[in-house]
């Protein structure tokens, strides 16, 4: 992975003292709360319901062991031992004091890591594949574009003060694991005929208040461009995007309001001016950044392990585990581990410092000390050998990190919501515990297969309600917390926004509501669908009508 | 009184800024609205002492033709929050060409004088009760930095690790 050298630490110790004097002078009254908060904001720290809560960068998901030990201790020490994985590959502390923050922050330094940018009006944390590097289906390995893109955005003194946040994801597979379409940029790494390198361009998708797909506007840049093109986009939305509506101001209302072709002609327009100017990125840079990425030094094994596959056909929990929680793999006899943060009772993405530390342990011992962090809110392993699979399943058991459910309706994507959250309408973790509990049959779930289940507490949509095959939305009506169902939304390549099938539920309808959507489906699938398919061949009405009959 | 950061020290301030239209300017050295400038180009170039404020909406190409005869543009932060002028000012600077007194007005107060250097400002008005000789502390907030800016080629292109290619903007 990429290691700082001594400009990249510099720069991440300059913003510690920058930070603490900041602080310093809040506290001091030297600065009012309006001016801090923006300062506050650019490194990570809201003020919510019970203390500041801090989002710390986990660039492009991508962690050693080393780092996620740091993250446990912060937990410990400044937390009340755990932390919060998030929706865009970041981790959140939701109980630290805000005069130890630059403590905090000094803590991270020292392993390569700060909050910087991960809130405010700025372009935040780079996400990307959490398989990178070991996918099957890659055709670049995205991540030392990543780390480029990611020091282009950090501290960028012409777009620190956007008229939005700005979220960049960048994969380099033909499968789309980063939900490039719901981006205000997504780029996928791809190769020409002439198998140069280079990256589509899709600008103004988004999820929040407006749910919107993303538009093409480029099919192929050089790689060489991209930062000249970045910055092109990035100065028409800072100079055209709309700053008189908070709700109007992301890139996706500009693109819209503008025609997606005539945004991309302001683009091209300014490209022009830049192209093969000062930060045309060399091939050399390229190839430094790409040497951080050097694959680890598989063993050269065979094919499928002997072992591994006994173990499967004798073994029905392992193998459960196997079929929900292992992929595939580009080297043989290698594999790719999700470990499931989602079980039952435990809020989903949160994790305990002594579950990180054991994680941080077992990732040295099995995956070359490296992890990533997926959007999903799990963490991964890209390369088990084969032949200890068994072994990490039994390890990952005891540790409550092996529910196979990778997939599955319980593998339930979710915000803090209302528990935590000062913008939250309504509550979203005990909804997520609710459906869980109620839908505890394995073998039910397994027959069920493949449903993304997605709750987001408000309409920032933190928890991407709109592109789960079921979105769950807290609204609040007259004070009191209710839910709006959509269905038929999907992430990946074949983006779409789910439909909202109607009224409301009280959060105690919210397991029925969940069982009548499935009845519906199980009484109609084909043979190989999946749920949202079902939903696209039929429509609403069928999922609509059952839901509301029984309700009624 | 306003309090003047130029050149990297605290300075008296000899402009006026004339933040609406008028049609009598005084005769000392005054900055005016874009449209003012723009009314009355050839008798307000003769002057030396004339300068020109842009809000955000404003667009600089507009200066184009005089950007050589401008002694100082000003640009107008209504709120800090409001990053229009940044990209203001890189267009001034790289596209244009300017070269003389690029001054951030309005909503400024010492953290943001970091980037507002970086993206070209050399002035800097900070807003009233905010100590400027204070805020010059926060001018090396950095040592350097990634990106392109007016003060600096990229880091890549600095570090050694690809020959230094001279390369400006078309």
């Amino acid at each position: 992975m990429y290691r700082y050298d001594a400009f990249d630490q510099r720069l991440v110790n300059e913003r510690v003292a920058q930070f603490r004097d900041q602080t310093r002078r809040y506290l001091a009254g030297e600065l009012t709360e309006d001016e801090f908060r923006p300062l506050r904001l650019q490194n990570g720290l809201y003020i919510q319901k019970f203390a500041p809560m801090l989002r710390v960068a986990i660039p492009y998901g991508l962690l050693s062991s080393r780092q996620l030990r740091m993250l446990a201790h912060i937990g410990r020490k400044y937390d009340k031992g755990y932390g919060h994985f998030t929706t865009r590959q970041n981790i959140q502390f939701n109980w630290p004091q805000l005069a130890e923050v630059p403590d905090i922050l000094a803590d991270l330094a020292s392993v390569e890591m700060h909050a910087i940018q991960t809130s405010g009006n700025c372009v935040r944390n780079i996400t990307s594949d959490h398989f990178a590097g070991a996918a099957g289906d890659e055709i670049v390995d995205p991540r030392p574009y990543n780390e480029l893109i990611r020091q282009w955005s950090t501290f960028h003194p012409e777009f620190a003060y956007l008229p939005r946040k700005f979220k960049i994801a960048i994969t380099g597979a033909t499968t789309d694991r980063a939900a490039l379409l719901v981006h205000d940029i997504g780029l996928q790494a791809l190769r020409n005929s002439d198998g140069d390198v280079g990256f589509r361009v899709i600008v103004g998708g988004g999820l929040g208040r407006t749910p919107i797909i993303g538009h093409v506007i480029r099919e192929f840049l050089p790689r060489s461009e991209i930062l000249n093109y970045l910055d092109a986009i990035l100065r028409v939305y800072n100079r055209f995007g709309r700053r008189d509506n908070m709700y109007k101001a992301r890139i996706k209302i500009l693109v819209k309001e503008q025609k997606p072709v005539v945004f991309a002609q302001h683009v091209e327009a300014e490209w022009e001016r830049l192209k093969g100017g000062p930060a045309t990125v060399p091939d050399e840079e390229v190839a430094r950044l790409a040497a951080h990425f050097t694959p680890p030094l598989y063993e050269k094994l065979a094919g499928d392990d002997i072992g591994f596959r006994s173990a499967v056909a004798d073994n029905r929990a392992f193998s459960n585990w196997v079929k929900r929680n292992v992929f595939a793999h580009k080297k043989p006899g290698y594999a790719i581990v999700t470990l499931s943060l989602k079980k039952t009772g435990v809020p989903p993405g949160d994790a305990t410092s002594d579950q990180m530390d054991t994680v941080a342990d077992l990732s040295d011992a099995y995956s070359f000390g490296e992890l990533t962090v997926s959007h999903e809110q799990n963490l991964i392993f890209t390369d088990v050998r084969q032949s200890q699979l068994l072994a990490l399943w039994s390890e990952l058991k005891d540790l409550g990190l092996a529910t196979p459910n990778i997939g599955l309706l319980t593998d339930i994507v979710c915000c803090p919501g209302g528990d935590f959250c000062s913008l939250a309408n309504a509550k979203s973790i005990p909804i997520a515990e609710a459906i869980q509990r109620r839908f505890d049959d394995l073998d039910y779930l397994h027959d069920l297969g493949d449903i993304d289940l997605n709750i987001s507490g408000c309409m920032n949509a933190c928890g991407h309600h709109h592109v789960g095959h079921i979105g769950i939305l807290g609204v609040d009506k007259n004070g009191s917390e209710w839910y709006q169902v959509t269905i038929g939304g999907t992430q990946g390549e074949r983006a779409a926004i789910g439909k909202v099938i109607g009224p409301s539920f009280a959060a105690h309808e919210m397991p029925d509501v969940v069982a009548r959507l499935l009845d519906v489906y199980v009484d109609h699938r084909h043979a190989d669908e999946r749920f949202v398919d079902t939903v696209r061949r039929l429509g609403i009405d069928p999922f609509k009508e059952r839901v509301y009959a029984a309700a009624h | 009184m306003p309090q003047l950061i130029k050149s990297g020290a605290v300075t008296e301030d000899r402009w006026t800024l004339l933040r609406e239209p008028a049609a009598a300017l005084p005769s000392s050295p005054v900055i005016v609205p874009l449209a003012t400038w723009l009314g009355a180009r050839a008798e307000l170039a003769s002057r030396a002492d004339v300068g020109v404020w842009l809000a955000p909406t404003d667009d600089p190409a507009l200066l184009a033709a005089d950007i050589a005869a401008l002694p100082v543009i000003a640009v107008d932060f209504p709120r800090f929050a409001d990053g229009r002028g940044y990209s203001i000012a890189r267009l001034l600077r790289d596209r244009h060409e300017y070269k003389g007194e690029l001054r951030a007005v309005g909503d400024i107060a010492r953290d943001q004088l970091y980037f507002l250097h970086q993206v070209g400002f050399d002035a800097f008005v900070l807003r009233e009760g905010k100590d400027a000789q204070d805020a010059l502390a926060s001018l090396r907030d950095f040592t350097d930095g990634y990106q392109a800016t007016a003060r600096r080629t990229p880091w890549f292109r600095r570090s050694g690790v690809a020959a230094p290619v001279a390369v400006t903007e078309s």
